[in-house]
């Protein structure tokens, strides 16, 4: 039952590829690849989650599609209850890293046309970003410049968990696609492909550990894209890290600004203080929301990043770790300040009418 | 306290619970291995319908490394962010005394007892299986 | 000998504020290191002098720091015939004197931990030991030790510390940050163990050469990544100890995380309390809330302080819900602070900043009377 509140964009909703969904979209030769050989993106190692497929219990349709599979199902559950008057899909798939770099790019672009079509036309509530094979990024450039076309896609999708650090040269196609077409970039939990260890000191051993590490991997991916100068090459590149939490975001800005005023020589091409960069580019999205035992200090969190403005309310739906819109921010917001979290800033950010 | 008439008892099985409404409260009867507990449907961190999540047993250890598994079916854990409960008490896992969620008494009747408020089960099948057992909620 | 360090317009002198309470001050993070890789070779046996020798190795000193840069050393600690860290006396003029240290916690890594032949490892370890001892520990009355170990042997990394833990001034037992493994792993229980029998406490510091990237998505450009990089390794280390039940399992061995900064760690306890609350049957021996595990068990030396000025440190303070968690450091010789007031964060209680300055380093080190 929605309560009284503005309006509320979601900026995190999962839809999910059914089996045998991406069928009608596959050209012919990856058809065939895929009956012949199917994809590979993981490298085996896994953590396996708290409930099947990460999803809340009672988000299993009763179609028998997955959780976030099934358009009506999301529509009763989630959409219409809660009121939401827009949702941001961020399809997880392991389309965007495959190791075989045609048959990703070959994938993403079936991914996307089933979201025009299964989704983006079907339900006017929806957005999606556009998924693409981002470890390689000429053909994940060439993808965002077919789909952009379409004006469900407000933004372009990566996965945090990249082969290596965003800021790094090898990546900039895609930002500079992204900027050609004025979506902003969302950077999402989850990736990976067993290339890096979760830790600085190879895998931990715990899905808990994998899933609180998260944290980290968006921390490094601000302080490559803030530090290789992403933001001078690209001034109107816009950055959202979803599902990444920002408690830590603070924190690790001081720590930036402080060992960036010693070691300033080494990276001359940054013109500005880092924390700088992070206040103009960089939006986040609110779950999982930080749950500090004192609310206040959630406030003192916003108040640190200079205001509210940078940060959409998001559910995470049908994942286990969703967060209520009427319940999960605790703090005693002001009004306004509230509003913007939960629709105005997204609105603004993704040009939603 | 009113007490209602929830179900006949062979309808809740051991293992088993059933959703009901009561005053415009939505509760959960599970039947733990022949005994009856009434656990308010709504769980106190994010709201989610509780009673709904999966029923398991308590993982403890004794030491990194050491697992032991017990009273299989009395662990409720919410459908959402897995938060456990005893189904017996109504108490989270691991916060005992603040985070709990509401629970209520049962009992077991031969008959619906005298003057109850009838629960959403009982009008209709009350006259034709008037020798059952009954579980109700006092609330 | 005065160090002088350029603050905002003026010339400060790096020593003990005036206004500072007077009780007894433990610095736990200061860098000590061999002058050249010459000075261990008295303490190592035959074999693998020579095999130094024969194998011309000039410098085990890791590249994890670059030697010139300016974070890793304040102007005019670096003595004529050595890198900084490598002269006592100037350690004493420049750092225990001014600041009236009564103990400094030292510790010297000297890159054992990257060596990929463990019996040079063990035989390298045991030499920086006894070299430190020889020459620094056993000389210098304020210094404490931290005993090197080759984690890459974790049998004969216990056996180190029975040899050397009986020595009063040996006080932690150092594992870097970066490791060959995650350190809550079972692997190196058996250091832990020993660290535990001997009373030592277990110290994590800002290194490590053991190959993994710093970051969890690959290796950085720049080592400004690479340092602030470090935090999110730390942050990963904290979640690996307390749900692989390093402090269940072993309740008196204090963690202290060395030069990790700390404005990070309430966002964390929040993050980790948080999924703890729905994941916890994965990690069952993690009975208590992991941020109560954490202020039982963890301490940190408090360079770098990773706070724009002190009201928002004095926030991210009463974020930890603890002051029995910061210890004093300097972190000499590296450059970390220009102001030595700010070594300190402003307005602390007296006997807050008492345990600050020192008592807290007293709970956490066998330092005997203070």
């Amino acid at each position: 039952m929605a309560r009284t509140r503005p309006p509320l964009v979601d900026c995190d909703i999962h839809n999910e590829l059914w089996p045998g969904a991406l069928r009608p979209y596959l050209p012919q030769r990856w058809r065939e690849y895929d009956e012949t050989y199917g994809g590979r993106a993981d490298g085996g190692t896994s953590y396996p989650k708290g409930s099947p497929r990460a999803a809340r219990a009672d988000a299993w349709p009763p179609s028998g599609r997955p959780p976030g599979g099934d358009l009506d199902f999301m529509r009763a559950q989630h959409l219409d209850p809660y009121d939401i008057r827009y949702g941001v899909l961020n399809c997880l798939t392991t389309a965007c890293r495959q190791q075989n770099p045609d048959y990703a790019a070959a994938l993403c672009r079936a991914v996307n046309e089933w979201q025009v079509a299964e989704w983006l036309e079907k339900e006017p509530r929806l957005r999606a970003g556009i998924v693409v094979p981002y470890e390689d990024p000429q053909l994940a450039a060439q993808e965002i410049d077919r789909a952009a076309a379409h004006p469900g896609f407000v933004q372009v999708l990566l996965l945090v968990r990249t082969d290596e650090p965003l800021g790094r040269r090898r990546y900039t196609p895609i930002f500079e696609a992204a900027v050609r077409h004025g979506l902003p970039v969302g950077i999402h939990f989850g990736g990976g492909r067993g290339r890096n260890p979760l830790t600085a000191s190879g895998w931990p051993s715990f899905y808990i550990e994998d899933h609180t590490a998260m944290a980290q991997a968006f921390q490094a991916q601000v302080v490559s894209m803030v530090v290789e100068g992403l933001f001078e090459r690209f001034p109107a590149l816009r950055v959202v890290l979803i599902e990444g939490g920002f408690g830590w975001l603070p924190s690790l800005v001081w720590r930036m600004d402080k060992h960036w005023a010693r070691l300033r020589d080494e990276v001359g091409h940054l013109t500005r203080p880092p924390s700088e960069y992070v206040r103009e580019h960089l939006w986040v999205t609110t779950q999982p929301i930080e749950e500090p035992p004192d609310p206040r200090h959630l406030l003192g969190v916003l108040d640190e990043m200079g205001g509210v403005d940078r940060v959409m309310f998001s559910t995470d739906y049908p994942h286990w770790d969703f967060d209520d819109p009427d319940r999960a921010i605790r703090a005693r917001l002001d009004p306004d300040d509230r509003a913007r979290i939960l629709g105005g800033n997204a609105m603004a950010l993704y040009g939603l009418p | 306290m009113a007490a209602h008439v929830v179900a006949t008892v062979d309808e809740i099985p051991p293992g088993q619970r059933k959703i009901v409404e009561v005053d415009g409260r939505s509760i959960g009867v599970f039947n733990v291995a022949g005994r009856y507990y009434a656990l308010r449907n709504t769980c106190p961190h994010a709201g989610a319908r509780l009673c709904e999540g999966t029923l398991s047993g308590l993982v403890t250890s004794r030491s990194p490394g050491e697992y032991t598994y017990e009273r299989d079916g009395e662990i409720l854990r919410c459908p959402w962010h897995g938060w456990e409960f005893d189904v017996t008490t109504g108490r989270s896992w691991f916060d005992p005394d603040r985070t709990r969620v509401r629970s209520y008494e049962t009992t077991v009747e031969p008959d619906p007892p005298p003057g109850p408020r009838p629960g959403p089960y009982v009008a209709e099948r009350y006259e034709v299986e008037v020798r059952r057992r009954y579980v109700v909620v006092h609330v | 000998m005065v160090v002088e360090l350029l603050g905002a317009g003026e010339a400060r002198v790096y020593a003990r504020p005036a206004d500072w309470p007077d009780v007894a001050l433990v610095d736990t993070d200061v860098h000590i290191t061999p002058r050249s890789i010459d000075a261990l070779a008295g303490f190592l046996p035959a074999r693998w002098r020579d095999y130094v020798r024969e194998s011309g190795v000039q410098s085990l000193e890791s590249d994890l720091y670059p030697p010139r840069s300016p974070l890793s050393a304040m102007p005019g600690t670096r003595p004529e015939d050595g890198p900084p860290g490598s002269d006592l006396d100037l350690l004493r003029a420049q750092l225990l004197d001014p600041w009236r240290t009564r103990i400094a916690v030292t510790h010297c890594v000297y890159g054992v931990d990257g060596i990929h032949n463990p019996d040079w490892a063990v035989a390298m370890a045991r030499a920086v030991n006894d070299w430190q001892h020889a020459e620094w520990l056993a000389v210098e009355p304020r210094l404490r030790g931290s005993v090197v170990v080759a984690a890459q042997d974790p049998a004969r990394a216990a056996d180190e510390i029975d040899r050397v833990g009986p020595l009063p001034e040996f006080v932690q037992v150092l594992m870097p940050v970066r490791a060959r493994a995650p350190l809550g792993s079972r692997t190196f229980w058996p250091i832990y163990e020993a660290a535990q029998r001997h009373g030592l406490a277990l110290a994590v510091y800002a290194g490590g050469a053991a190959g993994n990237p710093v970051t969890p998505v690959g290796a950085p450009s720049y080592y400004l990544e690479e340092y602030v990089g470090l935090a999110q390794a730390f942050q990963a280390q904290v979640v690996s100890l307390v749900c692989e039940g390093v402090p269940v399992r072993f309740p008196r061995l204090p963690i202290v995380l060395v030069e990790s900064g700390f404005t990070w760690l309430p966002a964390l306890m929040w993050r980790l309390d948080k999924n703890w609350k729905g994941l916890r049957r994965e990690v069952p021996w993690v009975d208590r809330l992991p941020s109560e595990v954490i202020r039982a068990s963890v301490r940190l030396t408090a360079q770098p302080i990773d706070a724009p000025d002190p009201a928002r440190l004095g926030d991210v303070l009463d974020r930890l819900g603890s002051d029995r968690m910061l210890m004093f450091a300097t972190d000499y010789p590296h450059h970390q602070f220009d102001d030595p007031a700010l070594a300190a964060p402003a307005d602390l209680p007296p006997d807050a900043m008492a345990r600050f300055l020192g008592g807290t380093a007293h709970e956490t080190y066998r330092l005997g009377e203070g």
